[in-house]
């Protein structure tokens, strides 16, 4: 049986190099549709349940079966999880892509391959592995149609072994991933100690990388942020969900709907909640405004697209003061654009979503966790506020599995914002539903159903004055948008507030938000470790911008704003509210790949820029 | 022509009121800033009138609207009820998503032809087919009157406007449609025809799914001339009334003569009975696919087919399939609307 054909230079990492443990990138590269991501879930957790901080990063194409997709798995003691650029550890399931995949590592890595492929002709500067998979998976599943979906838990016993991961937590991952499917849980655990003993008996161990136990994950989750998401909404309260399916939103209301059909169903088999799909976009978002109005807890989660196609509707509900929430689950445009892969590219369209002026509330989630506690937080700014509030999310936080410490119970109370009931218009006889009767910019409403003469008031999209009735006068216009614009700023001291993290007297700030915060943060070990660079970092978690984000561009010389878009969007909603003499503080690492932005390529253009 | 109700003298009798003890005017709207004579007031008018008479509450009621004249009206009737008066063509958006969160409220949704059969069609199909308990109306004149005078998508073939313009599409007959995809009772009524309206409203107010009713009501501006199929001297020429209706509400014991050789009875869901006199002995508008054949053969003669093509009281409706709890999702507690924090624990714990 070959092992490998090529004697590995001693300078590219062999044997007798030193241990490079629990710091590692594993890509496996396969096509979708064939059961990789059992696979490569049940690898990742049983990194993790080794105690190891892990990520998983799937990126997939926009197909249903057939094409290419590659699934990365980092391990990492530090705790960085966002996204390596290199690559150490390359298994090679997919022919197609084999050749260049093998041709695009850093010299030293290692190649796990089928051996039919024969990659290791290729290049004599990596790490060869051939494994026999057709020849192993026949032995361990005798029917021929099971095997292309067994056939990628080999390689997750061969790595087991290479790598040292514990054969009993591949089992135990295996039982998990399969729960209830006892049959399936079998065949899929042959299948790994097929290739774990292949390994064992015939593979030499080249390479430097090694898992070995640790104590970072205990008591921790692994969940994706859609699902967390979905979670945090149904603590929320949410009673109306409505949507249309958009990758990679749609399993945040799929999840959703497993969670409230299990938790939220009463005793007597009625639901506190209807979830319905749309037609389009235009109809989700038109039924949680129409839902918002008539007072439920409502919300849609889509992308890009479907940002776009509810741009009127966002006007309607700035105008009228409707209450809904929004999950943004950007994705790379323009158009379609790449509808896989990740962005931050929707945050300057969303800020001022619709025409005339319009300005939205977003909050922005860099953790699942975050994306659990955003949730109530949304919900409750909408109602508070009676507006909409745009979570935004990215592909990266909401697809990808993140490791994470488990979700506390939400402790801050419902509030439903200034609602007047029957008992509330007694008293008062009347209300004038746009009135600014607390000096906060925001009125008081009541909803539809209120058996009171005066609870009515006509909600209209066109011009209209205070009591809410129709008017083209410029003073009942201006003095209305002026007092929308009030309202925006009392939610000035209202949204989340920024996370800010301290370097050792550092003059350089850096601004980033959302999935961005993964790169940004090992980022700034590198240029204080390698450059001798010290960083103060500021975590923007909403729009509008708080007191505390003027006050850090007020404090630092030079502001790198991190983002992953290319034309620097909240550089440029900066630029927006900053004063005039801060604005050329800022400077702009904006980077779109439709990857997930990773530590060394901020590095290197902060540095760059830094003139180091 | 009529147009809102007017407040009744200081020496009046006391006025007479419905079941739920309100008078008329507690049912009036604000003053129409409509044209003169537009057939959308007449609309405006009965919808008032059969509201007080079936004595529905009115803040229980809710009129959204989209965009254009007809869109207007819900100013009009009923100032005691929510309004929405929303974006073009995507009120049954807005009307779905209010019946989400209270499916107590009665909502009347009030549309225009532009509204609903051009750049409101995705809509408008996908809320009948949901059947949805909603009274739909378009106020329906073939033109688009907001931007002054352009034809609208149920323009009849070979109509001209005022400005010489010949239309060279067909119209497409939202009743046809509705009856196709999914609305329980559909019919067409013209604005002028105060009697058989009046019944056609009492019986959408007693139906408990999407009711659609197509309601010519002629444009005295812009589509009432000689070259127009939407004028008044066009329908009252043209018309052709179905049956008659009557209609007798469950709360009213009133017996109403008809003779059983010539009547159907539907009964509604809550109990009252729609009587539909029939012209023809063999109508039976029950039948989806004779009712789509009537539609068609006076579209052919040049014919406005009126009454009610179609009624079925027992399909189920989309509230009902959703088999939500019996309070209105809006106003649930919290303690009905957020689990408790076992549940999260358990949640928890599978993801570890």
């Amino acid at each position: 049986m070959a092992t490998t054909d090529v004697t590995p230079r001693e300078s590219s990492g062999g044997v007798g190099q030193k241990r490079i443990v629990n710091d590692m990138s594993i890509q496996v590269a396969t096509v979708n549709g064939s059961g990789s991501q059992s696979s490569n879930t049940v690898l990742l957790r049983s990194i993790f349940q080794m105690g190891v901080p892990v990520s998983g990063k799937n990126m997939f194409p926009s197909n249903i079966a057939g094409l290419p997709t590659w699934y990365t798995i980092r391990a990492n003691k530090n705790g960085y999880i966002g996204r390596k650029k290199e690559i150490d550890f390359l298994v090679a399931m997919n022919p197609e892509t084999a050749v260049e995949d093998t041709m695009s590592l850093a010299p030293g890595a290692s190649v796990l391959y089928d051996e039919p492929l024969a990659l290791h002709k290729l290049r004599d500067d990596l790490l060869f592995y051939a494994v026999p998979y057709d020849k192993l998976v026949a032995a361990v599943c005798p029917e021929a149609k099971l095997r292309k979906l067994v056939k990628n838990m080999v390689y997750v016993g061969v790595v087991a072994q290479l790598l040292a991961v514990d054969m009993g937590e591949v089992e135990k991952a295996i039982r998990k991933q399969f729960a209830k499917k006892v049959k399936a849980a079998n065949l899929n655990l042959a299948a790994a100690q097929a290739g774990f003993d292949y390994a064992k008996a015939s593979l030499k161990k080249l390479g430097v990388f090694y898992i070995e136990r640790m104590d970072k994950t205990a008591g921790k989750i692994i969940i994706d942020g859609n699902s967390a998401a979905a979670l945090g909404c149904m603590f929320a309260g949410c009673t109306v969900v409505t949507w249309y399916p958009i990758t990679p939103s749609s399993s945040l209301v799929e999840t959703m709907i497993e969670y409230m059909k299990e938790y939220r169903i009463g005793p007597d088999g009625k639901a506190t909640f209807a979830i319905v799909q749309a037609e389009d976009e235009l109809a989700a978002i038109g039924m949680v405004i129409g839902a918002g109005w008539a007072g439920a807890r409502s919300m849609t989660a889509t992308a890009g697209p479907g940002i776009s196609l509810m741009s009127e509707f966002a006007g309607l509900a700035y105008y009228v003061e409707v209450p809904g929430v929004i999950w943004d689950i950007q994705r790379v445009g323009p158009s379609t654009g790449l509808p896989t892969r990740t962005s931050q590219g929707d945050i300057l369209s969303t800020a001022v979503l619709s025409h005339g002026d319009t300005k939205h509330i977003m909050l922005i989630p860099c953790s699942v966790e975050e994306c659990f506690t955003m949730a109530p937080e949304a919900f409750n700014l909408a109602e508070q506020f009676q507006t909409l509030v745009f979570v935004m999310s990215d592909l990266d936080l909401g697809m990808n599995n993140w490791m994470s410490d488990p979700f506390e119970y939400p402790t801050t109370p419902i509030n439903r914002g200034k609602v007047l009931g029957k008992e509330d218009l007694d008293r008062l006889g009347g209300f004038a539903r746009y009135k600014d009767v607390d000096g906060d910019g925001i009125g008081y409403r009541t909803l539809p159903g209120t058996i009171h003469p005066a609870a009515a008031y006509f909600a209209r999209g066109s011009g209209h004055n205070e009591r809410a009735q129709y008017s083209e006068r410029a003073d009942d216009f201006e003095n209305n948008m002026e007092r929308l614009n009030r309202k925006f700023e009392t939610a000035r001291s209202f949204v989340p507030r920024p996370e800010i993290t301290k370097g050792k007297d550092a003059k350089i700030g850096i601004i980033g938000y959302g999935t961005s915060h993964w790169g940004i943060t090992e980022s700034r070990d590198q240029l204080r470790d390698e450059y001798k660079v010290e960083t103060d970092y500021l975590r923007l978690r909403a729009y509008p911008f708080t007191r505390e984000v003027h006050e850090f561009i007020e404090q630092h010389e030079r502001i790198y704003v991190v983002e992953q878009n290319r034309d620097a969007q909240m550089l440029s909603l900066l630029k927006l509210d900053l004063k005039p003499e801060l604005i050329g503080r800022l400077r702009s690492i904006a980077h779109i790949t439709g990857l997930p932005l990773d530590a060394r390529s901020i590095t290197d253009e902060l540095t760059s820029m830094e003139g180091k | 022509m009529v147009t809102t109700p007017v407040e009744p003298g200081a020496a009046a009798p006391a006025p007479k009121t419905n079941r739920i003890g309100l008078t008329v005017m507690d049912y009036k709207g604000g003053k129409t800033t409509l044209c003169a004579g537009c057939g959308h007031n007449a609309i405006s008018e009965r919808i008032i009138e059969s509201m007080y008479e079936m004595g529905v509450q009115p803040e229980l009621l809710i009129k959204p609207s989209g965009i254009g004249c007809s869109s207007k009206t819900p100013a009009y009737f009923m100032s005691r009820s929510h309004s929405f008066n929303a974006v073009h063509g995507r009120m049954p958006s807005v009307a779905t998503g209010a019946l989400l969160a209270n499916h107590k409220l009665i909502c009347i949704g009030v549309s225009g032809d532009g509204d609903t059969a051009s750049i409101g069609i995705g809509q408008f199909i996908h809320l009948m087919r949901r059947n949805l308990p909603i009274i739909y109306i378009i106020e329906d004149n073939g033109v688009y009157g907001l931007t002054k005078g352009q034809f609208s998508a149920t323009a009849d073939l070979g109509s001209k406007l005022k400005s010489g313009v010949v239309n060279d599409l067909p119209p497409i007959d939202t009743c046809a449609l509705a009856i196709q995809l999914g609305a329980t009772l559909v019919g067409r009524s013209f604005s002028g025809d105060k009697r058989q309206l009046s019944a056609m409203l009492k019986a959408a107010i007693a139906h408990k799914g999407t009711v659609m009713l197509d309601v010519v009501s002629p444009c005295v501006t812009f589509n009432d001339h000689e070259g127009s199929t939407k004028s008044y001297k066009y329908v009252k020429e043209h018309e052709e009334t179905l049956q008659d209706i009557s209609f007798v509400p469950h709360f009213e014991e009133i017996a109403v003569e008809y003779d059983p050789g010539t009547t159907v009875e539907v009964t509604m869901h809550d109990g009252s009975h729609l009587h539909l006199r029939k012209l023809e002995e063999d109508y039976d508008p029950t039948d989806k696919i004779r009712a789509i054949t009537r539609l068609t053969e006076a579209h052919d003669k040049g014919e406005v087919l009126t009454g009610v093509f179609y009624v079925n009281p027992e399909a189920p409706n989309f509230i009902d399939m959703l088999n939500v709890v019996d309070e209105p999702l809006a106003t649930l507690p919290d303690s009905m609307t957020r689990p408790g924090k076992e549940v999260l624990d358990a949640v928890m714990e599978e993801l570890r």
